[in-house]
C-alpha cells in the first residue's frame, strides 16, 4: 500500500486519544504493506503539534485562520484537498463528531469508498470490520477500486502504538480557497461542571432507556444511595431531560472508570461502551439476553430491572 | 422557508437479529422495521422550526416496503408534503446510493435547510447527512443538538465529546445531521395516522442521475463473540440480587 493517511484531531491545542489510536493502527498497515504513514494536521499557528506525531513518516500541515477551530466546512474542504493531491489507498479518520464531517466529504469529493464504525482493519488494509446494529452485528467489508476512508471507533485500537517515535518531516500544504465560507465558527462552550462529577465517583449506578420514564428514577436513586454511589445514565435519559447532561456516560458524555459500574436497562451501543468499558467491575442487568452490554460486562443478569432493583436495594 | 427532512426505516433492534443463508445480510424475513430514531429527532426539530417560523416541512424517503406508513406518520405529525423517491432499489440501499438518489430529487425542490438523522444503525458505508451535502454541494454541520433560525442564517450547536459543544453561524441553505431535537419527538396516535391517510397523499418522484455504489462489498456478517463476555448470574430476581451483593462484598466494594 503506497500511503496510509491519518486525519488527526485536536481541540483546545490537545490531540484527542483517538489520534494516537489511529496512528498506531495506521503504522501497522503501512509497515506490513511497505507503505508510508502520513499524518494530516490542520490548524492555525499550530505546526508545533506535529512534534507529537512522531510515529508518522511524514506530517502534512495545512495552516489557515479558518482552521483555528474546527469548522465542518473549512476542515472537510481542506482534508479533501490534501487527500486529492496525494491519492492514498487508505485514509483513517475518527468515528467522532469531527470525523463524521470529514470522512464522508473525502469519500464523495475524492471518489473513494467509505466504511463507518470500523473496529478492525486487516494488515493489508483491504478488509474492514465494522460494528453495526447498535453493536449487535459485525460486518466485514472488502474494499474495491479507488481506495477507502475508514472511520474507526474510539477505543478499538491501542493508543500506545501511536505514541512517541521520531521527528517526522513536516510538509506544508496550502489550504484551498476558504474565503466566503458559509459556516462560521462562533464559540466553544464547556460543559456545566457544577454538581456531581461522575468521573470522580467510585461507584456508578447507571440507567438507560429500560427505565421507561422519569417516574421510575427515584428507585434507582434509592439504590445508588444504598450502595454509596452516584447515578449516571445513557444518552436517551438526557435527551428526555430526565437527568442533566453531566450525568451522561459515553461518546458525547463523559468517560468514566469507576471501581463498579452497574448498567441497568442499557443496551450497550458502541457510543455508550466508549465511555465505560474500562470500569474495573461491570455488572449489567438487561431483559434482552443478546444485548451487546453483556459482551463488555464482567457479570450479567438477564432479567427485569423492575424486579432486580427492589431486591438489590432490600439486600444492601 | 422550506425544510426538507430525509427519513428512513431501520430494523428494530428489540427483535433478535439473525444472519441469512448467504451470510452477508440479516435474515429479513422476521425483521420488524421502525423509523430511524435520529431521523425522528430530525423531523421533530423541523416541526419545532415550523412552529417558530412558519416553515414548510417536507419529509422525503426512498421507496421501500412499509415506507408509506412512515411517511403518513410524518404527515400526521405535521409534515406539509410527503415524498417517496422511486427507483431501482434493492433490500439494502447503501448510504452512497441513498445520498445520490435523494440529492437528485432534493436539488429540484426549494430548500433552505435539509435535515436528516446524525446516523442510523445500518449505515455501513457512512452517515447520510454529509454524503448528501457533498452531492448537493452544500455546506453541512452534523451531530447537531440545536438550531435557531434568524432570517437567512441559523445558529447551530454541534456536540463534541465530554459534553463540549461548539456554536456555528450558518448562512442558509445548509444540510444538518441531527443528533437530538430540542424536545422529545412527538407521538401521534394511530387513529390520526389513519385519518391523514384518507386526506393526504404521497408524491412519487423518480430518482435521477447515476447512482453511486458503496465502493465496497460485504464479505460476511458475524455476531460479536460473547468471548470473555459476562459471566451470567442465574436464578430468581432475589437470587440474582443476592449474588450481586455477595460479589460486591467479595470485591471489597460493599
Ligand atoms: C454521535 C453520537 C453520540 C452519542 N453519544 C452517546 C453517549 O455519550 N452516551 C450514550 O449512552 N449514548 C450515546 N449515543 C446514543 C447511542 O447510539 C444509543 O442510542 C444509546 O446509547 C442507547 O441508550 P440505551 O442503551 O439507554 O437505550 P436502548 O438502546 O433503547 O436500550 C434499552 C435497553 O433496555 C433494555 N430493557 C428494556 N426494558 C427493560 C427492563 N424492564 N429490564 C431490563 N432491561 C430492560 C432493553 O433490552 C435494551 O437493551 C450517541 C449517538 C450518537 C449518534
Amino acid at each position: 500500500m503506497s500511503q496510509v493517511f491519518v486525519i488527526t484531531e485536536h481541540i483546545n491545542g490537545q490531540f484527542e486519544d483517538i489520534t494516537f489510536e489511529m496512528l498506531g493502527k495506521g503504522k501497522e498497515v503501512a509497515s506490513s504493506t511497505g507503505g508510508e504513514l502520513v499524518a494530516v494536521l490542520m490548524g492555525s499557528g499550530q505546526k508545533d503539534l506535529a512534534s507529537q506525531l512522531g510515529v508518522a513518516d511524514k506530517v502534512i500541515y495545512a495552516d489557515h485562520a479558518e482552521l483555528a477551530n474546527f469548522n465542518p466546512e473549512a476542515h472537510s474542504k481542506t482534508a479533501a484537498a490534501i487527500v486529492a493531491a496525494n491519492s492514498p489507498k487508505l485514509v483513517i479518520a475518527a468515528s467522532s463528531s469531527m470525523g463524521m464531517e470529514i470522512a464522508p466529504a473525502i469519500s464523495v469529493d475524492c471518489n473513494m469508498s467509505m466504511i463507518a464504525y470500523v473496529s478492525n482493519i486487516s494488515a493489508d488494509g483491504q478488509t474492514l470490520v465494522s460494528q453495526l446494529y447498535g453493536g449487535k452485528m459485525n460486518v466485514e467489508s472488502a474494499v474495491e477500486g479507488n481506495g477507502c476512508v475508514a472511520c474507526v471507533l474510539p477505543g478499538a485500537f491501542s493508543g500506545d502504538a501511536g505514541q512517541g517515535g521520531g521527528s517526522p518531516a513536516v510538509e506544508d500544504f496550502t489550504a484551498p480557497d476558504l474565503s466566503g465560507l458559509k459556516i462560521k465558527f462562533k464559540q466553544l462552550i464547556a460543559p456545566d461542571s457544577s454538581g456531581v462529577d461522575i468521573t470522580q465517583q467510585g461507584i456508578l449506578v447507571s440507567v438507560g432507556r429500560g427505565i421507561q420514564n422519569a417516574d421510575n428514577l427515584p428507585m434507582v436513586e434509592e439504590l445508588a444511595a444504598k450502595i454509596g454511589g452516584a447515578i449516571s445514565c445513557s444518552r436517551p435519559i438526557v435527551d428526555n431531560k430526565w437527568l442533566p447532561k453531566s450525568r451522561q456516560v459515553g461518546k458525547s458524555g463523559l468517560k468514566v472508570k469507576p471501581k463498579f459500574y452497574l448498567a441497568l436497562g442499557i443496551s450497550g451501543a458502541p457510543e455508550h461502551i466508549e465511555g465505560m468499558k474500562d470500569a474495573e467491575l461491570i455488572i449489567a442487568v438487561n431483559s434482552d439476553p443478546n444485548a451487546p452490554i453483556f459482551d463488555y460486562a464482567h457479570y450479567g443478569v438477564v432479567g427485569d430491572l423492575f424486579d432486580i432493583i427492589p431486591e438489590l436495594t432490600g439486600k444492601l | 422557508m422550506n425544510i426538507i427532512v430525509a427519513i428512513k426505516q431501520v430494523p428494530d433492534l428489540v427483535e433478535g437479529l439473525e444472519i441469512d443463508s448467504s451470510g452477508k445480510d440479516l435474515d429479513r424475513e422476521w425483521l420488524k422495521f421502525k423509523l430511524n430514531e435520529f431521523d425522528d429527532h430530525a423531523l421533530e426539530e423541523a416541526l419545532v422550526l415550523k412552529e417558530e417560523t412558519g416553515a414548510t416541512v417536507t419529509a422525503i424517503a426512498l421507496n421501500a416496503d412499509g415506507i408509506d406508513k412512515i411517511l403518513f406518520t410524518a404527515a400526521a405529525k405535521g409534515a406539509d408534503r410527503i415524498i417517496s423517491v422511486t427507483g431501482d432499489f434493492g433490500d439494502v440501499v447503501s448510504s452512497h446510493e441513498a445520498a445520490s438518489a435523494l440529492a437528485s430529487v432534493i436539488s429540484q425542490l426549494d430548500h433552505d435547510i435539509v435535515m436528516t438523522g446524525v446516523q442510523a444503525v445500518d449505515d455501513r458505508d457512512g452517515q447520510l447527512a454529509v454524503l448528501l451535502a457533498h452531492h448537493l454541494k452544500m455546506p453541512h454541520v452534523s451531530v447537531v443538538t440545536g438550531v435557531k433560525v434568524n432570517g437567512s442564517s441559523a445558529t447551530i450547536t454541534k456536540e463534541y465529546g465530554g459534553g463540549m459543544v461548539a456554536e456555528f453561524e450558518a448562512e442558509l441553505p445548509v444540510v444538518l445531521g441531527i443528533q437530538a431535537a430540542s424536545q422529545t419527538p412527538r407521538y401521534v396516535p394511530v387513529a390520526k395516522v389513519r385519518q391523514i391517510m384518507r386526506s393526504a397523499s404521497i408524491e412519487e418522484i423518480a430518482a435521477g442521475g447515476d447512482s453511486a455504489g458503496a465502493g465496497s462489498s460485504v464479505s460476511r456478517f458475524f455476531k460479536p463473540e460473547s468471548g470473555g463476555g459476562a459471566q451470567m448470574i442465574e436464578g430468581s430476581a432475589a437470587d440474582q440480587a443476592g449474588k450481586i451483593v455477595e460479589l460486591l462484598k467479595e470485591k471489597g466494594i460493599k
